[in-house]
Formats: C-alpha cells, structure tokens, sequence
C-alpha cells in the first residue's frame, strides 16, 4: 500500500494538510487556520510584537473578544478594578492597531471565546484553531484541530501564522450505548475524567466516536470536547456529520453559495478511514452511567450521584490515596458517606462547557414553575450575548428569574472567577464550568462539577440532588 | 531566551500529585500585562494564610529553600490552564528545572518558551530523589543529559533534540519560525 493510500485518523488529516515545513529533528511549523484571543493571555503578546518591530501577519485570521473580566451583572456593568480595566483598553488597543476584528464587551456581540467561535460560523471542519486557553478544544467538536496555547504561541502565532508542533500521539474513544433519563453530554466527559484520570491522556488528541456520539447535538459535542483537556489531552475531535453540516450553515463567517458546497464536500473527507490506526482505544459504555458529580478538587476525582465518596484506603497507590486525603481534607467531606444531600451555597450554570442554549433549556426545564432554595445563590451566565438574546426570545430569563435565579449578561464569570463573580472562601457550589481545583472558583471556594440538570436540581432543593427524581416527578 | 547548560543545587520538594497552574499561580494575579514579578504570587493558595502571612509549613517559606533552583514536584505537573503565567512565575521565583514523573503538555510548551528544564524521572528514581536528604545537591547537565545526586550514580534523563537545543542554545523560537517565512507565504498562495 502507498503513502497515499495508507488508511488515516481525522487527527492525521488535518494535521498533514497544515504542516507548512519540518526540519529533522525539529517540530513542524503548523499553519494555523483561526486564532481566537482574549484580553487575559494576548497583552505580553502584542509587547513582544512592540519590542520586535513586527506586525499582525493576518488580522483576517484573527478574532477577538472579551470574556475573562467582563462584569455579568445587569446594568449595573463596572469592571471590576483598574488592572481588570486595563486589560480590557489594552486589547482594544491592541485591536486597533493590528486591525483584528474585536467583538469587545457591550456591543452585543460578545461571549466567551469558545462559544462564538462556531456561534459566528467561524469554527469550521477542518481548520486548525488556537487560543490562549486549554479550553480551545471546544472547537474539536466540529471536526477541527483546536487546541490552547500559551502567550508566547499566541505571539508566534500573531507574527507568522504557524506554531512550532510535536505531532502528538492518537487516542480513540469510543462512545457507545444510549444514555439514562438525565445523563448527557457533561456525565459522558465526566464519567470518561473519572475512568482514566486528570493524565489518562497527556500527549495524544482524541477522537470521540462511537453511535453515543452521533445521535448527540454540536452544544453536546462541545461539551464533551470543551473537557478533553481535562484528562490532558492534547485536543479532542469529532468528525463532522450532518449534524455539524447544519450547524454551520447560514452564519455570519460560514461559506456561502459555491464555496458552501465545496466546503462541505471537502468536509465529508474528514473522517478517520477504515483501518486507521490509533496509537490508544479507551471505551465508554454511556449506558451505564449516572448523573455524575465530582467531590474532590481535580476534574478525575468524580462518581455517580448515588455513590459513596471513596476511601484513600482503597486509592490504586500511595500517591494517589495522598491526593484523595488532601482533597477531602480541602472539600470537608469524609470518605464512605455519600455527596447526596451535601448543602449546597451557590449553583452556578454557565461557563464554555456549558453555556449554549441547550443548557439553559435543560437548566430550565427543572426550574419551570419551581422556586430556588432558600439560601442557595443561582447564578445562570449566558455564553454570548447572542445566545442571550435567544434565551430571552424563547421566556427562559422569565423562567429563571420566576424561580429566584440571577439572570446574567455573558462571559467567563464564575468558572475562573475573576471578574468578581465568585464563591466566598468554604461555600460550596454546584457548578457547570470545567474544573473542580483548589480555589478555582474563589480562594477557599469548594465545587462540584455536574450538568446544568443536577445544577438545577440542586438549585431547587439547596442540596445535592438526583436530578432524576425531578424527571420522574409529575409537575 | 536565556539558554541553560548546567546547574548544581538543592531541591524544594512539593510532593503532590497533579499540580494544577491554578495552584502555581491563582487567576486572579493573571490581571497583567506584565511577565516579571510573579514570583511573589507563586503558590500563593498554599504559600499564604487568609489573612496574607505566610504559612511557615510551605516548603517556599522556609529559609533553607531560599535560593535553590530546583523543584521536584508530583506526578502530571502543570495539569489544567494554558497560562504562561506558571513558568513566569516559577522562573521568576529562581527555579530553573523541575523534576517530575510526568508534565502536562501545555505547561511543557511554556516552560520551553522561557528557559525552563523539564526533567521527567521514573518512579524509581523520582523515589530516590524524595527519600534524598533535603540538603542533598542534584547535579545536572543537559549537554550530557544526566542527573547526579550527589556523590551517587550519574542517571541519563530524556530530551527531543528541539528542546534541548533550544536551552543550550537559547534558541529563539520565534525567530526560528521567521526563518520559514518564503514557505509560509508558499503555503498560503496554495490554499
């Protein structure tokens, strides 16, 4: 069989259809489609561009937003100090000066970064796409390799277009059986955290497949890909479908008329061929999971909502036992006794994971005519502006508001929380975002990642909840 | 970039597994559009007591760790945020190498871009390096690609040939892409 013939993975396609040169023993130079930035990560970027003398080499493959340190609050929008304000003027400076289409915070056409990237149809099978965030995954979903970069990349990449890249290994996942009444995409990625752990795929992009990847919407896909790096990975990807295909069409940046049908014959190419080979194969029975929650303080460290919280005793090693004590020690929570009914402070439903229309009509179908608890602050933190506008024309604000949740206007919040919205030290939260370490969400903050389902059931009942007794239960 | 050839120096050790870059530094000291002087807020979760003194049983503030220039940390270091923000400020606080069994990929990325030594050690050997006395000196050489731990065995760690040329050299990276620039523009016009 020839080079050309030689069976290959989707990651392998797209990767070789982007390598500009590779020297021997050297990394490729990676062309990059799409580079998404934010204020955050982007400023000791541009200074280094300043320093050097160099510009933007194309502002036409650059977009930009602000999402990290924006205010959610309703009108009452004031950033949060003058280092907050600060990053924000500087990418609007930097914007201008490099002619990079900015999507600046107010205008409505804001969000987090990976929400409109495809929200804009910008995001497309295929591309390679960075950001200077490990949540660039999230772009996997469509069948494109997506993945975070830090400041200097995010220079590189500004500069040249291109990154400097190790071909990463390949690691198969396979996604089979129909899930349970109230498990979905986000107890799908946090089932496969817990099976193979935080490391289970440092080094290697993955491939979502398998018949439970198929029957799921793109806001699923993303969820799922959105965590890959949770388990290290690379990037996470899914080959595109017709769902991908309807997805994209008809927004704003997506190809049009010819270009439209050519686009999606040449993304009808991208699938792994029959006999491709990946270097690893985890597989996941999506039938036997349970609403999934996390008690510790990393994305791994997760169960269903009917287990007990495990013993140290019981860990795979001694470092492992180590990290279980030290996180329960942190959570104050005790091994054996089950996270079901542990109160709950704050629930919040929002962030890249899970912050696209179907969460807040998940979220939604359980708050519908009930009340939040008593004493439980429920912030809901739309993705964009755009999906904002869309949760308000469809009566899911009146829903959340009528149940006594904060209706938000979009960004980050309280997933990183750095724009003032955040858990006070010891509360505990039940949270949609993606990570679960030590502070995350505020100094001392304490969370539970779940799906905007089990965060509205916990919403409801100020506690821990199996959101399965609310779908069982007749309204 | 600063380059690297050799180091000799004693060892902080911060033995937990998967240290996240929310851990090296907290979100909320990412508001800068400055590299330098993150050192102060390295740790800071763990470094810190809620009241801002500083909790005299982290390894960082006990007076015989000042000065060292290596940290042999967990399993999986670096897990979590893209942030350049973590090598800034571990490179900012002295540490030019860091011992682990494994690195995540993006903080493995980063560390390069500023001068930063990653040496991944098995856990045979990462146990040895925990059971060594604080005062122990780790000797490395990354022409030779070796550790030595005092007077013992000379031990070989592996580097890509990229890297290690990178530290030795101080290679620029991005001027090394620049280099490309004919076949950039090639690979544009082609598409």
């Amino acid at each position: 069989m020839s080079q050309v013939d030689k069976p290959r993975t989707l990651f392998e396609k797209v990767w070789q259809a982007h390598v500009v040169a590779q020297e021997p023993d050297c990394p490729a130079v990676l062309y990059i489609d799409l580079h998404l930035i934010h204020e955050v990560t982007s400023p000791q970027a541009f200074a280094e561009l300043a320093t050097r003398g160099l510009k933007v080499r194309r502002p036409d493959r650059t977009v930009a937003t602000m999402d990290h340190l924006t205010p959610t609050q309703p009108k009452k929008l004031a950033v949060l100090d003058d280092s907050a304000k600060n990053l924000l003027d500087t990418l609007e400076r930097n914007c201008q000066e490099h002619d990079i289409t900015l999507f600046p915070w107010g205008s409505g056409s804001e969000g987090i970064v990976h929400v409109i990237g495809p929200e804009l149809g910008v995001t497309q099978p295929g591309k390679t796409i960075v950001c200077g965030d490990s949540h660039t995954a999230t772009h996997g979903a469509f069948g494109a390799l997506a993945f975070g970069i830090g400041t200097s990349e995010v220079g590189h990449v500004l500069a040249t277009q291109c990154l400097l890249q190790e071909r990463p290994k390949t690691l198969e996942v396979v996604l089979s059986g129909t899930p349970g009444p109230g498990v979905g995409a986000k107890d799908i990625i946090l089932g496969l955290c817990a099976q193979i752990g935080i490391g289970g795929a440092t080094g290697h992009v993955i491939e979502y497949r398998g018949d439970a990847i198929a029957a799921l919407s793109m806001d699923e896909r993303m969820t799922i890909c959105n965590m890959s790096i949770e388990v290290g990975a690379r990037a996470g990807m899914i080959a595109p479908d017709e769902t991908t295909y309807a997805y994209v069409k008809g927004r704003p940046m997506a190809p049009k008329g010819d270009d439209w049908d050519n686009a999606v014959a040449e993304w009808k190419t991208l699938c792994t061929d029959e006999g491709a080979q990946f270097d690893k194969t985890v597989h996941v029975d999506v039938s036997s999971l349970e609403p999934m929650l996390t008690f510790g303080t990393n994305p791994g460290m997760g169960m269903g909502v009917s287990q007990s919280i495990p013993n140290p005793k019981d860990a795979k090693s001694l470092s492992e036992g180590d990290a279980l004590t030290k996180a329960l020690s942190y959570m104050g929570l005790e091994s054996g006794k089950p996270l079901l009914g542990q109160p709950v402070d704050v629930v919040f439903v929002g962030s890249c994971t899970n912050s696209r229309m179907q969460d807040l009509r998940d979220a939604a179908s359980i708050l519908k005519g009930r009340n939040v608890s008593a004493g439980t602050r429920v912030l809901i933190v739309p993705g964009s502006a755009a999906i904002k506008r869309e949760a308000e024309a469809e009566g899911l604000d009146q829903v959340f508001k009528n149940a006594g949740a904060e209706w938000r206007e979009p960004g980050c919040s309280m997933c990183i929380a750095m724009n003032g919205d955040a858990l006070e030290a010891g509360q505990y939260a039940v949270s949609t975002s993606n990570r679960n370490f030590e502070g995350r969400q505020g100094k001392g903050s304490r969370t539970f990642l779940a799906s905007p389902l089990t965060a509205a059931a916990a919403a409801v009942t100020g506690k821990v909840t199996d959101v399965r007794t609310f779908l069982s239960e007749s309204k | 970039m600063q380059s690297f050839s050799t180091l000799k120096s004693r060892a902080v050790k911060i033995l937990v597994d998967d240290i996240d870059t929310d851990q090296i530094i907290p979100a909320r000291f990412l508001k800068t559009t400055n590299k330098l002087g993150l050192g102060t807020h390295l740790f800071s979760n763990w470094r810190y007591r809620e009241d801002g003194s500083a909790n005299e049983s982290f390894a960082l503030n006990q007076e015989a760790m000042q000065g060292r220039s290596i940290l042999l940390a967990g399993d999986n270091f670096g897990c979590g945020s893209s942030r350049e923000h973590a090598p800034w400020a571990l490179s900012s606080w002295g540490f030019q190498v860091i011992i682990s069994t494994s690195f995540a990929d993006i903080f493995r990325s980063n560390a390069l871009k500023n001068g930063l030594l990653l040496i991944e050690v098995s856990a045979e050997q990462h146990q040895r390096l925990v059971d060594a006395d604080s005062d122990a000196e780790i000797h490395i050489d990354l022409q030779a690609q070796t550790w030595q731990l005092d007077q013992e065995v000379v031990v070989a760690f592996p580097i890509d040939a990229f890297s290690k040329r990178c530290l030795l050299d101080g290679l620029d990276q991005l001027g090394y892409l620049q280099s490309f620039d004919d076949s950039i523009s090639q690979f544009e016009k082609g598409r």
